[in-house]
């Protein structure tokens, strides 16, 4: 069941994968070769293991209100500061924060930003490194230099201050300008890998092949190169969404990212960190629950870096 | 060659090893393998690779393993020094050098032999060598790893040993490193290193397969004066059998894990008794005069049948082959499907005062209708680039390119589109040449696809058509690429070039990657398509042997230019040129063909 909740939900990149290489003439289930890789990946439990947590939390993403109110308190503005900082009791397994609220029920709606981040930020980085590092790769000339020269100049930025900087000029801060923000230092390194993957992609004989049938650069690109190319960069993105999420969290807890009255797990760190002398639980649940958001996808990276690399697939 | 001579004068320099079996004892072999069984475990189950293999070097002796890709070959090599795959095991067998087995040597024993007792010379020379480490402290490594110098002493010896594998200005060379090398330079060193402790077996595995035959012919006769002068005994891998026949004493030839006949190379040439081995003397193309006569036979019948072909009329272009029934010998105008004139390609690398160089400087030449003409040339010839230009895939720096009549260079895009057609390409590299996410259908149909001809239903019809005009099963249609052998897919990119019935058909060395009797299989395939459908081939080539089998006319092309053009028999009976002549002596076994004739004419 959550395998199935995991395909609809966390699998963006592969669904958008399939949806980019659909557009090849198949009849009936075109690539044979990635679908046995990915039918051997998913048995593994190093796959299945990070890929059901990561169902979990897009579960309890979309629909947070069920799961914070396990334990009957979901309401997590229902606040009271008579019990501010309060320990965990029966019906508040995780206690309250400073304000009195139920910590569990943050926790569980904080996952949403994250999770949203995280994946949409990645989503339309990758596509549009697919669109930059086809065209950059495959034509070359003067707009490979110039792209080349433009994402030299955002690896010339130090993340934070520019991100923050970014952020405070634009003056909103909600979860579409954050995304934007770290979209915008995401996809020069995708960009830069799917140029190269695409580079050795089109010097192959069948891609010359094509060429002397007459096939148009649209087609060469999309049906030939696109599918040949894209592993790399499927699995960077795979790599990257935890340290996106990681990323949102640092900047709402410099207090540039979300604010209040939002929900998020870096802002439930912003707050812990003045009081977790006296209330080291206010720290401890969020970051226990982005520790292992990030390590979940990390290692469904590595996991599909596996299955999709022939040299390790051996 | 080397024999069983006693240790030449020069074997008092050889040191320690060799003096302590000062009386050479014949009898003894150096190296005496028995009944080896060598298996590879994959996906849970084992595969048995070589199989109860048998066979002995005496010192001094050159033996030649020879066999397809698969064979067993290099497996064998790899497991007398136990250099083995990760998954690979010895399963049985003794592997005796100097009375020790080596099957069951401890790791230990093992790393003293290897290297000081038993060279080894591996294949590919641009991943053998550390691209990081200088060339010389590559070699002294050897030497310091097994005692035999240090510090200065080794950097020494290292220039010494350079000199010796025939590089010219070893010190200052002894700093460089691999990339300021060429290929055959780099296998000279590969050649040093496999030397550096006058080991008293090499085992040399491929060790000229990537190079030019030119070179190719060079490091070898280098390999042989080092190893005489030594009194190395040598194990030559290869898949050459006319290679293995001009350089060893003794042949053995595997087959599926096995040796399947074993003899002095003479005998093997002259009576081979196992018919694997009669194969393969007859695929060999620098060996095979019968088949290079039966294939004169082939042409003949080509030019007198091309003319019904058009009759037949299954995927004959509309402007139909050769009109004529008697056909004009290659050279005479006036039929010709493709005129090429002065044609010039000159690549401007990018940066500042970056150079210029001319890949094909003023090449003239033509293609009459249903007729073979090959480009043959070292890497770097000019060759590749002349078909590029040929099929449009580049574009022409100066001159001209008529095909039937028509001005390609000054085309517009849908006119050159509409031209694709009529002339495709074949590529080399049977990995390489077919999207490894398309089934071998959507391969076959994508020329439909592009030009937007027929329904599904008639592109289906044609791929059973295509496919068996290539002699594969409809079966395969579903199939994905890695799913087929090398030759398999060879003969879909074939079938995929075949499908808008074109004219022209640019073989880019589309045999050179294929084991010798897959090679004599697609040479007939091609030879039979041209019969039957009467396409004209631009077949390019490295493989003078291979040439000679298929073409009609030859033009031997160096450095951008052609240097001597004539027929197949022209050529071969009487070069002109210098360079010629050299590539003409550089086929390996060139020296044998007389042996050779003999042979087959039994």
């Amino acid at each position: 069941m959550l395998e199935s909740t995991f395909d609809t939900g966390a699998h963006p990149t592969t669904a958008q994968l399939a949806g980019a290489a659909s557009t090849a003439p198949g009849d009936g289930p075109s690539p044979g070769r990635p679908a046995t890789g990915f039918a051997r990946m998913i048995r593994r439990p190093r796959f299945w293991l990070p890929a059901g947590v990561i169902a979990l939390l897009v579960m309890i993403s979309l629909f947070p209100g069920p799961f914070a109110s396990l334990f009957g308190n979901g309401d997590p503005r229902a606040c009271d500061l008579a019990n501010s900082g309060g320990e965990p009791s029966v019906g508040h397994p995780f206690g309250f924060d400073v304000q009195g609220c139920d910590l569990y029920a943050n926790v569980i709606y904080g996952a949403t930003p994250s999770i949203t981040i995280g994946i949409v930020v990645t989503v339309s980085a990758m596509l549009l490194a697919i669109i930059l590092g086809l065209l950059s790769g495959y034509y070359g000339g003067w707009f490979d230099t110039i792209l080349g020269r433009i994402t030299d100049v955002f690896y010339g930025f130090p993340f934070m201050v520019a991100a923050i900087v970014i952020l405070t000029a634009i003056g909103v801060r909600n979860i579409a300008t954050v995304c934007i923000t770290l979209a915008v230092f995401s996809w020069p390194t995708m960009t830069r890998i799917m140029r190269s993957s695409v580079m050795s992609a089109k010097n192959m004989e069948y891609v010359r092949a094509a060429k002397a049938l007459g096939a148009s650069d649209w087609r060469i690109l999309v049906i030939h190169i696109l599918p040949n190319a894209i592993a790399p960069l499927v699995v960077l993105s795979s790599l990257s969404i935890g340290g996106i999420i990681a990323g949102e969290a640092g900047l709402t807890y410099l207090g540039v990212g979300l604010q209040p009255p939002s929900i998020s797990w870096g802002l439930q760190l912003n707050t812990a960190q003045s009081y977790f002398n006296s209330n080291p639980h206010l720290l401890l649940y969020p970051s226990l629950f982005l520790s292992v958001t990030v390590l979940a996808f990390v290692l469904l990276g590595d996991a599909v870096r596996d299955a999709l690399d022939p040299k390790l697939r051996k | 060659m080397s024999g069983a001579d006693n240790p030449s004068p020069l074997a008092t320099k050889v040191d320690a090893g060799a003096a302590r079996k000062a009386g050479p004892v014949t009898e003894t072999p150096l190296l005496a393998i028995r009944d080896l069984v060598v298996a590879f475990q994959a996906d849970g189950h084992e595969t048995v690779a070589v199989r109860n293999v048998s066979f002995t070097i005496l010192e001094g002796q050159t033996v030649a393993l020879v066999g397809e890709s698969g064979s067993g070959k290099s497996t064998t090599a790899a497991a007398i020094n136990r250099l083995l795959a990760e998954n690979g095991r010895i399963m049985g067998g003794t592997v005796l050098f100097e009375g020790r087995d080596l099957a069951r040597a401890s790791q230990r024993e093992l790393m003293k032999v290897r290297g000081a007792g038993i060279g080894l010379v591996p294949q590919d020379p641009s991943s053998n060598l550390n691209p990081v480490i200088r060339i010389g402290d590559q070699i002294a490594e050897v030497l310091i790893a097994h005692g035999r110098a240090k510090g200065k002493a080794a950097k020494l010896r290292a220039i010494e040993l350079l000199e010796m594998v025939g590089i010219t200005d070893a010190a200052r060379r002894y700093r460089q490193y691999p990339h300021e090398f060429s290929g055959g330079m780099r296998q000279r060193v590969l050649i040093a290193i496999g030397l550096a402790c006058r080991p008293k077996l090499l085992i040399a595995d491929e060790p000229t397969s990537a190079l030019d035959v030119t070179v190719q012919r060079t490091v070898l006769d280098q390999l042989d004066e080092l190893t005489r002068q030594m009194g190395t005994a040598v194990l030559l891998i290869t898949h050459n059998l006319a290679l293995a026949a001009e350089r060893a004493d003794q042949i053995l030839v595997m087959n599926r894990g096995e040796i399947v006949e074993a003899g002095n190379t003479r005998e093997i040439l002259e009576n081979p008794q196992h018919e694997y081995t009669r194969k393969l003397l007859e695929a060999a193309p620098s060996l095979a005069s019968a088949s290079t006569a039966h294939q004169v036979v082939a042409n003949n019948t080509a030019r007198g049948s091309s003319a019904q072909a058009g009759g037949v009329g299954v995927a004959v272009p509309a402007d139909g082959p050769s009109a004529t029934g008697s056909l004009p010998p290659a050279g005479v105008r006036g039929d010709d499907l493709v005129v090429v004139k002065d044609l010039t390609k000159i690549f401007n690398s990018r940066g500042v005062g970056g150079k210029v160089f001319t890949a094909v400087d003023g090449v003239s030449f033509s293609i009459p209708r249903g007729q073979t003409v090959s480009l043959v040339g070292e890497s770097g010839s000019g060759k590749s680039t002349t078909a590029n230009l040929i099929l449009g895939l580049e574009t022409v720096s100066a001159g001209s390119i008529a095909f039937d009549g028509t001005q390609l260079t000054t085309l517009r895009r849908r006119e050159l589109f509409r031209l694709r057609r009529r002339m495709q390409p074949v590529f080399q590299n049977p990995y390489a040449s077919l999207d490894p996410r398309f089934t071998i259908e959507d391969t076959i149909t994508e020329p439909f696809r592009v030009h937007n001809l027929g329904t599904p239903a008639s592109r289906r019809e044609s791929v059973r058509t295509l496919l068996d005009q290539v002699a594969l099963p409809s079966t395969v249609a579903k199939r994905l690429p890695h799913e087929l052998s090398g030759g398999q897919r060879q003969r879909v990119a074939i079938a995929r070039a075949l499908a808008l019935s074109p004219e022209l058909v640019v073989l880019d060395e589309a045999v050179s990657a294929l084991d010798v009797l897959v090679q004599a299989q697609i040479l007939e395939l091609l030879a039979g398509l041209q019969r039957d459908l009467g396409l004209s081939y631009l077949f390019i080539s490295h493989d003078l042997a291979v040439v000679r089998m298929i073409s009609h006319s030859l033009h031997v092309m160096q450095a951008g230019r052609i240097v001597e053009s004539g027929t197949p028999g022209e050529i071969f009976r009487n070069p002109q040129v210098e360079y010629t002549k050299e590539l003409l002596a550089a086929i390996p076994g060139a020296g044998l063909s007389a042996v050779s004739a003999m042979g087959s004419a039994e």
